[in-house]
């Protein structure tokens, strides 16, 4: 009896000794995320991967609620930072940056050549000459149209190379003259909203004019601003009615019955248009139309991306991830997986694919990437902004009232 | 020596010990409701995202308030939602009196009319903005039958709020209605009585006779109303966040929406429309704990 019980107690023991052994062989990385579903799988996958080519690290992801994660973050990041963070590129970092609670990781890019590999997102991750994370996927956005749509309404349908201004305006008034909702979109989220508007300043004053307005350089009350709001009002009309009261998958549900024509929308609307019944045959995409001749076509592409926080306890395995995850097969792998695109140039996209690979062709063709009105402009001014874009297309009328008060935001926001 | 002098205890036993047993609750009370009242109106002199240094601004957010349209919006917002909500006294004080007989079945209409206050508020707003919706809501199907053209209300600058508080008088009716209807059972038979003989009826039963019996039951119902008017939230975030353009908004949504909201963490500003937000409810509670006590003190 005696001797059974020691030889337990040296059987815990020996197991507790091999176990503790065991975790210090590993080191672990911990990282917080906010995946859905197929983005989670692909990312366990590509940790897989990782930690198959790195046997002595143990990724453990920590996966957050979509909407909850953007709370969370900012009481994780102070309090019990992990090694890793899923944020966003552009402005969207910068309170962060300046908070000092993401570390610089310049040093990953310089030692893996991804200047030149990440070339097309490197503004985006760059805040005073610093780069502050990795992306690893984006995706384009772009008009979606349902091609029966264009049947009866007898319109001829786009190519791949898309139509000009003023063909997409005169085939917005047979639209209306068929009862077809030319543009659909669904503003009760506002973001919606500020697509379209990202894609009117881009294509009327380009990306630089662009790009001063969302940090602050332009007037809202300035002449050229002003452009933009009249280029709008000529599609306001054509513009689905009610859309302040509809989420953007009501307006999918329009498109895919036929009721509305084009979508200014993500790719990730691609999987509700066709869950929705659409096929490859009556889903068409093209670029948004060019409004003033000769701009150098800028795309919106919102870039997803990964930050080592201020706070993270194993750094150097840390950077190690990041490069992993910049590297060209690994980005391959990932985005086929979730259906978007690598941000890496040497990776490769599904060929059968007809929205990833004129998605892909389309971006990396573009003069500069934009990342989105409420990621390029800071908070505050995004807010005001896409509120003044939704008030715009259901009361053109009020766009001085509109413009002065944008203008009194900017005096506030950007001190 | 010890026997002749009692302990501090046992002397003054009979004052400590209700304060002894009140202690864990004004603990609880003193740490997540009375400091965070003054951590707020502390913060509300700052400039502070949440994350990084505040900075002192002194009164800046209060002075940035009056010229802020949304500020204004969402003021008047209240005020419509405080004057609007009090229909749910009368009407349901309507439904009590008209509930208030005894014909077969009669319980189980009661409970359907409670139905509304049993479903959460996320619920009712949900329920209401599909009645809303364009294209296949109810309400909008049937405007669009009988004039041709639907109208989407939450879509619509100025009936939007109108929309929400519909919905919000639903449930607040059904509340309503339960406090006069137990407030009914506790009418005096025989003053009734001695009413009819002396010939009084209708109106006239109800106001001399029935409504002065039901004052505490009213006072509760005005109370409860002016409380669930002021700090009408889920509704607005649920159906509309705040929109279209925030007309829809309320001080309570908009300090969530300053503070906490994706597009917020303006802390200093969102704690200043909270001190603004108690400056007002404080006013109806002070009133409202004025009353109570005159009342307790009368007696």
């Amino acid at each position: 009896m005696v001797h059974k019980q020691a030889g337990a107690l040296a059987l815990v023991a020996a197991l507790l000794m091999s176990t503790s052994a065991f975790a210090q062989d590993k080191r672990v990385l911990k990282y917080n995320a906010d995946y859905d579903p197929i983005p989670l799988a692909a990312m366990e996958a590509l940790i897989a991967d990782f930690e198959a080519a790195n046997p002595d690290i143990d990724v453990q992801l920590n996966n957050f609620d979509h909407e909850g994660y953007k709370t969370a973050i900012r009481n994780f990041l102070t309090t019990d930072a992990p090694d890793l963070a899923n944020w966003y590129a552009g402005n969207r970092m910068a309170p962060f940056v300046n908070a000092g609670q993401f570390m610089d990781v310049t040093d990953v890019w310089e030692e893996n050549g991804l200047n030149d590999a990440l070339g097309s997102a490197a503004a985006s991750m760059t805040i005073d000459g610093k780069k502050w994370g990795i992306p690893y996927t984006y995706y384009q956005w772009g008009i979606y149209f349902n091609k029966d749509a264009y049947a009866a309404a007898g319109v001829d349908v786009p190519g791949p190379e898309g139509v000009d201004w003023a063909t997409f305006i005169s085939n917005c008034e047979k639209f209306s003259a068929a009862g077809i909702d030319c543009l659909t979109t669904g503003t009760k989220a506002l973001w919606p909203g500020a697509g379209i508007f990202d894609y009117m300043s881009l294509r009327t004053n380009g990306y630089e004019w662009h790009m001063d307005l969302a940090n602050g350089k332009v007037a809202w009350t300035d002449d050229k601003t002003r452009q933009v709001f009249v280029e709008l009002g000529k599609i306001q009309p054509y513009v689905t009615a009610n859309h302040a009261a509809i989420d953007w998958q009501d307006a999918a549900a329009l498109l895919v019955q036929g009721k509305a024509a084009n979508y200014v929308m993500g790719n990730f609307a691609v999987g509700v248009f066709k869950e929705g019944g659409m096929t490859n045959d009556n889903l068409g995409f093209m670029a948004f139309p060019e409004i003033t001749p000769g701009i150098p076509r800028a795309e919106d592409a919102p870039t997803d991306t990964i930050h080592i926080p201020a706070g993270a306890k194993n750094v150097e395995d840390a950077k190690k991830f990041l490069a992993f995850v910049a590297s060209a097969d690994a980005q391959t792998k990932l985005n086929a997986a979730i259906g978007q695109l690598p941000t890496n140039k040497n990776s490769s996209v599904a060929a059968d694919d007809p929205f990833i690979s004129a998605g892909f062709e389309m971006l990396s063709s573009a003069y500069a990437l934009a990342q989105f009105f409420d990621r390029d402009a800071p908070a505050e001014m995004a807010k005001a902004g896409m509120e003044g874009i939704q008030q715009f297309l259901v009361q053109p009328e009020q766009l001085d009232n509109i413009l002065a008060r944008l203008e009194q935001v900017r005096g506030q926001v950007y001190k | 020596m010890s026997a002749k002098a009692p302990s501090y205890w046992k002397a003054n036993q009979r004052r400590l010990a209700p304060w002894l047993f009140l202690a864990p609750g004004l603990l609880m009370f003193a740490v997540y409701v009375i400091i965070p009242i003054f951590q707020s109106m502390w913060i509300s002199f700052y400039d502070w995202d949440g994350l990084g240094e505040a900075t002192w601004i002194g009164t800046a957010n209060y002075a940035e308030m009056s010229s802020d349209p949304n500020m204004v919006k969402s003021f008047w917002n209240n005020v419509i939602w405080l004057v609007l909500y009090l229909l749910a006294v009368p009407a349901g004080l309507l439904i009590a009196i008209f509930l208030n007989q005894t014909v077969g079945g009669i319980r189980l209409y009661k409970s359907l009319f409670f139905f509304p206050f049993v479903i959460s508020q996320v619920v009712v707003g949900l329920i209401f903005s599909w009645f809303y919706a364009p294209n296949f809501g109810l309400l909008y199907k049937v405007i669009e039958f009988f004039t041709g053209k639907g109208v989407a209300v939450l879509a619509d600058p100025d009936l939007v709020t109108y929309g929400i508080i519909a919905a919000g008088l639903w449930p607040q009716i059904a509340y309503v209605m339960i406090l006069y209807l137990t407030g009914l059972n506790n009418v005096a038979p025989d003053q009734v009585e001695a009413a009819r003989l002396d010939g009084a009826k209708g109106w006239k039963m109800l106001y001399y006779v029935i409504l002065p019996q039901l004052r505490p039951a009213t006072f509760i119902a005005v109370v409860v109303t002016v409380i669930g008017a002021l700090r009408s939230f889920d509704l607005v975030s649920i159906m509309t966040n705040g929109g279209p353009f925030g007309s829809s908004r309320v001080l309570s949504y908009y300090m969530y929406e300053q503070a906490l909201s994706e597009y917020g963490y303006r802390m200093g500003y969102g704690a200043a429309i909270a001190v603004v937000l108690f400056a007002i409810m404080m006013i109806f509670i002070s009133g409202f704990i004025w009353k109570m006590w005159r009342d307790e003190t009368e007696r």
